[in-house]
């Protein structure tokens, strides 16, 4: 009998903990991280005083975040506007349950895991419509829209990117999706390489869905002060802040699990020692893709919207359907090993 | 330790009865937003029940769908319509016959349906994932795309048919509209639009008069 409860409800919980806290702590250090590299990139410090090197300038921040007001504008409508940030950061944090980190190193080994993903971040466009239109103001919605109509359009080419890694592991579960990678060539059986175009178009895809730069048209700071968010301060902006960067850092699990054989060693596994699988390979791999989200934000000019819609609907819906013909056709005639088989 | 089915039937009474509460938040509640919400928390219990029936695929294909696509396109038209709240309940008297019969016909032509099926005595037969060892969405992959390829390759093409019309219905051919030509605009050579002049960074002096003159005056 105690047994079972420990079995049933304690042992979950802990699992949960395990992977939402060091998440929480991941996107402080990520926070800092992304200011120093952009600081590096435009030639300047980054943060540096506050702990050895500037590192617990993140935990300050929160600190300063915590400790603020929740100001709650007039007219606003007050159960939605406190609302919002909850389903914004409920999604992102619920979509975790089914990223496998290692062999067995998964908290719930669903069947149906990348059409769950596909829910749970299509889930979290709420959280930014409601802010903005609970917020009543004018910035506030007009983030709102651009983003929902945003997130849609490329949530379709990042459906369609999903479609492809399925079509050829022949599973949705993540687990299996890693296991059809593994191979004797060691990282040149990844699905990155038959699927070229589509693991690029995924990871921009990410980019767009987290409405991080360039494409972050919704909080467009030159022309609608902050988006979606304008209106928050204290708790309720951390709790945005939070999501987004969790979303982010679950993009690029996502494309190393997907793309580039997750746990996986890029090293064939006759190498011995750095032949194995780990779960640091999937979090070396997973660390480049974040590293790439700030390169991005250092490095491109904001895109005009009117082009991101452009290139959502114009450019990767139509290379994207294509290549799930390719895909088919590269699983029908077997020009893709599948597991060890190759 | 509670019995898992006594679980799962407390489950089902607890999602029909979110479900039926947000549906008739759906067409009660003042707040047009809070309305579209009602129908969007609708959509995920019933989910949530499809999951208890172990329909898993229906259930996150409902999600994704309804939830994750249709119902923020739906919310986005609803926040950019300027509805008055005070005269959105004005009808609800005149209407309410009309809808009582709609309501009592759709409740007859059910009863009768569940009627003709109970008297067809047809036992359901044993779920058939389970029967041939697969997962709920690996069988209903393999019976779309085997057995029954034809009626939804038909679907499909009804549904194109159906983006196409829509477009094509919405289509107006303004005239003295300027388009961007995107494909042109990325061929455009940067030789074309601007002209890098080489020049010297200073202009060299005119040459001085020579200095003795200079003197002379």
């Amino acid at each position: 009998m105690g047994d079972q409860i420990l079995n049933q409800l304690i042992w979950p919980v802990i699992y949960i903990l395990a992977i939402v806290l060091p998440l929480v702590i991941a996107v402080a250090m990520f926070v800092y991280w992304e200011r120093k590299v952009i600081g590096w990139m435009h030639v300047r410090m980054g943060p540096n005083k506050i702990g050895p090197l500037g590192l617990l300038q993140a935990f300050a921040d929160v600190v300063k975040l915590l400790l603020k007001e929740v100001i709650l504008p007039t007219e606003a409508n007050k159960f939605l506007y406190y609302l919002a940030p909850m389903l914004a950061l409920i999604p992102a944090l619920a979509a975790w349950a089914v990223v496998p980190f290692n062999e067995q190193m998964v908290l719930a080994n669903v069947n149906a895991g990348v059409l769950y993903l596909l829910a749970m971040t299509s889930l979290g466009v709420y959280g930014i419509i409601l802010a903005g239109w609970a917020s009543n103001s004018r910035y506030a919605l007009l983030g709102a829209m651009r983003s929902a109509a945003q997130v849609i359009s490329y949530e379709l080419a990042m459906g369609l990117c999903l479609v492809c890694v399925l079509v050829l592991a022949g599973s949705l579960n993540l687990t299996d999706i890693v296991h059809a990678q593994t191979g004797h060539k060691g990282m040149f059986d990844w699905f990155m390489w038959p699927l070229l175009p589509v693991f690029i178009i995924y990871f921009i895809s990410g980019v767009a869905e987290t409405n991080r730069a360039p494409f972050d048209v919704a909080e467009g700071e030159s022309e609608i002060v902050a988006g979606f968010h304008v209106e928050y301060s204290g708790s309720a902006f951390a709790l945005f802040f939070l999501a987004e960067y969790a979303n982010m850092i679950l993009v690029s699990f996502l494309a190393a699990i997907l793309f580039m054989g997750g746990w996986l060693s890029p090293f064939p596994a006759s190498w011995g020692f750095i032949g194995q699988g780990s779960f640091l390979w999937l979090f070396i791999k997973a660390f480049i893709f974040a590293f790439m989200f700030l390169w991005f934000r250092a490095s491109f000019p904001r895109y005009r919207y009117d082009q991101i819609m452009r290139l959502g609907w114009k450019v990767f819906i139509p290379i994207t359907i294509v290549w799930v013909l390719v895909a088919g056709c590269m699983k029908y005639f077997g020009w893709v090993t599948v597991g060890t088989g190759g | 330790m509670i019995d898992p089915s006594v679980f799962q039937l407390i489950c089902f009474y607890a999602f029909s009865a979110v479900t039926i509460g947000a549906a008739l938040g759906v067409i009660s509640l003042r707040n047009t937003v809070h309305a579209v919400l009602a129908l969007v928390l609708t959509f995920f219990s019933t989910a949530c029940i499809w999951l208890l029936a172990e329909a898993e695929f229906l259930a996150i294909a409902l999600i994704v769908v309804y939830v994750g696509a249709v119902m923020v396109l739906f919310l986005f038209v609803v926040m950019m319509l300027d509805i008055k709240q005070e005269h959105i309940r004005e009808g609800f008297i005149k209407y309410l016959p009309v809808g009582i019969i709609v309501a009592l016909i759709m409740l007859g032509e059910m009863l009768a349906m569940i009627g003709v099926r109970a008297m067809h005595a047809q036992v359901m037969g044993a779920n058939p994932a389970t029967v041939a060892g697969m997962s709920n969405t690996e069988w209903l992959g393999t019976a779309l795309y085997t057995q029954f390829l034809l009626p939804f390759e038909i679907a499909a093409l009804i549904l194109t048919v159906g983006v196409v019309a829509a477009v094509v219905l919405t289509l107006r051919q303004r005239t003295g509209v300027r388009h961007q030509a995107a494909s042109q605009q990325v061929l455009v050579n940067p030789r074309d639009r601007i002209r890098v002049v080489k020049m010297a960074a200073e202009v060299p002096a005119a040459p001085q008069p020579a200095p003795g003159k200079e003197s002379t005056p």
